[in-house]
């Protein structure tokens, strides 16, 4: 009975303490409603919408009619018109579609002939989710009017041809390490000064907020790049990884994606008042990088309002460049739009950060 | 001729108040505060001493008032202020897992200290402040003594004018604390001006000048010597063997303010006005049949001005209400 008494009493006290710290209250909550959410619109292995891009060189209403037969699926919608199979190409490589529909010139003659391919089908590999629904459109073409056959279509997989997972997952896997490690240990760092009394000294003395935000992600970009290596070398060694573009490529767009996760990491310093809440909103950054980036699941899959949700994340325009420069052999210039968004990030997160770490105590 | 005797402040406010939404932590607060001396805050927890700091210091902003601090003023100034003055916390505050000569260094770099100053003064503070053997001690293995002594070396490093001692003491042993209050007179003979908070009466009896501090209202203010003589009642020392009943007597009477039992004595602080107010006590206390051997009129100790100081107060307010 005693021993009853005692037990109640520190559950009153536990459940008094955490109505008291409203952060992790919100969390209670917040965690099981955004998993839920996330994972019912993200896991959606029937991928639609998928861009694509389309070289027809043969004009004819033959073509027409069977690009228009594979746009009916939905799985694929025609964003780009090609000249010819080299633009079809580039655009994949820049990652604006990733399956591009190649018609010949000849493609009635070929029609009649059933061991030509009519069709050239382009896909994109480096996912093997969008590649598999991508090749699942060449069943979709109707019988030709010609002969009693499909017309024959080639698939051409770039990228990744024998569709092995890990040639994508390991690029992407350095945006999940980064952005757990270098969002948590920024977060982490400047709270527990606050929690240890640090801070209080710190703001005694000359020292800017600038200079000590700056100074506090400094070291942590040399450990966020020494993370990016292992990650690489080690992908290279025991998966076969290939890395088809530049390596400073890798590491530009690696360090871009570090400081806006540090930049990030210091706006939760800021809110959290204790490392147990900064621990929770990493966690509430991390967990929709992981599902909503297209890290785990195709990006085009998902729903509008999931995706405009991904486009705030570092994540998703990391997964990207990481995707373009390793795996297609992009070029830094090619993917210029998402490396502008990364910078916008960094500089939005470093002015809040700053403007709200004040050197007072009020 | 007003500026001259401001340049002799090192601070000066006037109406400073801090009001925390429902609580006023401070109130209408002012202060003068001479240049190279040791000034007290005394007052219990939650009496407004460390808001205050913080407000001086330009740590926090205050509600109502005006600040000058080493002529500069406050918030507004507070960032000129910054290499200019020394904050010790009430909370031991430097890196408790850096030795000891890596928290001196990083606040030497962080005032920005050059070379040959960081090569002549950090050893200078090591042996000032007894920490020469402790030089590569995580400052977390430290004994409460040992870092306060360090705290205090690493907020003097960039020789600062004004020092804000915010309770020093409060986690150090008395011989500790003695040795402390040498370094601080060593500071000022130097030159340094200190402002240090305190809840210790004989830490109190050594300031130059001291404000006694209650629920953020200052109640008294002056050098020890005046206070005491300033306080507006007398004190008896009464010597009893049952000093339980005569406190209680004595408490019910009206011409009492208080008693406060210390061992078999009794201080009895009464009303100025009571002629041979000693005497007078031995009579009422024999006529209730109590026992009492001894009654003296004493000087009055700097906790009976505080005494007196707050309770007059206390007084004040249930009267209103």
């Amino acid at each position: 009975m005693k021993s009853l008494q005692r037990i109640f009493a520190i559950v009153i006290k536990e459940l008094r303490q955490l109505s008291r710290d409203r952060l992790t209250f919100g969390m209670i909550v917040g965690i099981p409603a955004l998993q839920l959410v996330m994972f019912g619109y993200a896991i959606n292995m029937d991928v639609r919408h998928l861009s694509a891009g389309v070289a027809d060189l043969s004009q004819t209403a033959a073509s027409r009619q069977v690009i228009l037969d594979m746009a009916q699926t939905q799985v694929i919608d025609i964003n780009y018109q090609a000249a010819d199979v080299f633009e079809l190409e580039t655009l994949m490589r820049q990652g604006k579609i990733v399956a591009g529909i190649f018609i010949p010139p000849d493609y009635e003659r070929r029609l009649l002939q059933p061991e030509r391919a009519a069709i050239h089908l382009l896909v994109d590999g480096s996912d093997t989710v969008v590649g598999g629904a991508v090749a699942s459109i060449a069943r979709s073409a109707r019988i030709s009017p010609y002969n009693d056959r499909p017309p024959t279509m080639e698939i051409r997989t770039y990228y990744n041809p024998e569709r092995r997972s890990p040639v994508n997952t390991v690029p992407g896997l350095i945006g999940v390490i980064l952005t757990m490690t270098m969002t948590l240990f920024t977060a982490v760092a400047i709270v527990r000064e606050r929690e240890r009394g640090n801070l209080e000294l710190l703001i005694t003395t000359p020292v800017r907020s600038s200079e000590l935000m700056l100074a506090k992600i400094l070291p942590y970009v040399f450990i966020g790049l020494l993370q990016v290596t292992l990650v690489l070398a080690l992908g290279a060694f025991l998966f076969d990884v290939p890395l088809r573009g530049a390596l400073i490529d890798v590491y530009r767009v690696c360090l871009l994606f570090i400081l806006a996760n540090l930049a990030l990491g210091l706006v939760i310093s800021t809110i959290a008042q204790t490392q147990f809440q900064a621990m929770q909103m990493t966690f509430f950054i991390l967990l929709p990088s992981i599902l909503l980036s297209g890290f785990m699941f195709p990006f085009d899959g998902m729903p509008r309002a999931a995706q405009l949700i991904a486009e705030i994340l570092p994540m998703t325009h990391f997964m990207r460049l990481i995707r373009g420069v390793v795996l297609r052999g992009a070029t830094l210039q090619e993917l210029s739009s998402e490396l502008l968004v990364l910078g916008v990030f960094i500089v939005i997160a470093m002015t809040v950060a700053i403007l709200r770490f004040n050197k007072t105590l009020d | 001729m007003a500026d001259s005797i401001s340049s002799e402040l090192a601070i000066r406010a006037r109406g400073l108040t801090k009001d925390f939404g429902h609580v006023v932590a401070v109130n209408n607060l002012d202060l003068d505060v001479p240049r190279s001396r040791i000034y007290g805050f005394l007052g219990p927890n939650g009496s407004g001493k460390s808001t205050s700091i913080r407000m001086l210091c330009g740590l926090l902003t205050p509600t109502h008032g005006d600040i000058r601090v080493l002529g500069l003023e406050i918030p507004r100034q507070a960032e000129q202020l910054r290499r200019k003055v020394g904050y010790m916390t009430q909370k031991f505050s430097l890196f408790e897992d850096l030795t000891v000569a890596e928290n001196l260094n990083f606040i030497a770099n962080i005032y920005t200290l050059t070379r040959a100053e960081q090569k002549t003064r950090i050893p200078e503070a090591m042996e000032r402040y007894e920490l020469g053997r402790l030089t590569r001690q995580r400052a977390g293995t430290l004994s409460g003594g040992q870092k306060q002594r360090l705290a205090l070396a690493a907020a003097t490093l960039h020789e600062p004018e004004l020092l804000f001692l915010d309770e020093p003491t409060s986690a150090v042993d008395p011989e500790n604390r003695r040795a402390f209050w040498e370094s601080l007179f060593d500071l000022v003979a130097e030159g340094t001006t200190i402002l240090v908070s305190t809840h210790y009466m004989d830490e109190a009896e050594r300031c130059h000048a001291l404000a006694i501090l209650d629920l953020g209202v200052l109640v008294a203010a002056g050098s020890p010597d005046q206070l005491s003589a300033g306080i507006d009642a007398a004190v008896i020392v009464v010597q009893s063997r049952e000093p339980r009943k005569v406190s209680r007597f004595l408490d019910q009477q009206e011409f009492v303010h208080s008693t406060a039992q210390i061992g078999n004595i009794l201080r009895v602080m009464v009303d100025r006005d009571v002629p041979d107010a000693a005497d007078f006590i031995k009579k009422i206390s024999s006529d209730a049949g109590l026992a009492v051997d001894h009654c003296e009129k004493v000087h009055p100790s700097l906790e009976d001005v505080f005494v007196a100081a707050t309770q007059a107060r206390k007084a004040a307010r249930d009267k209103i209400e």
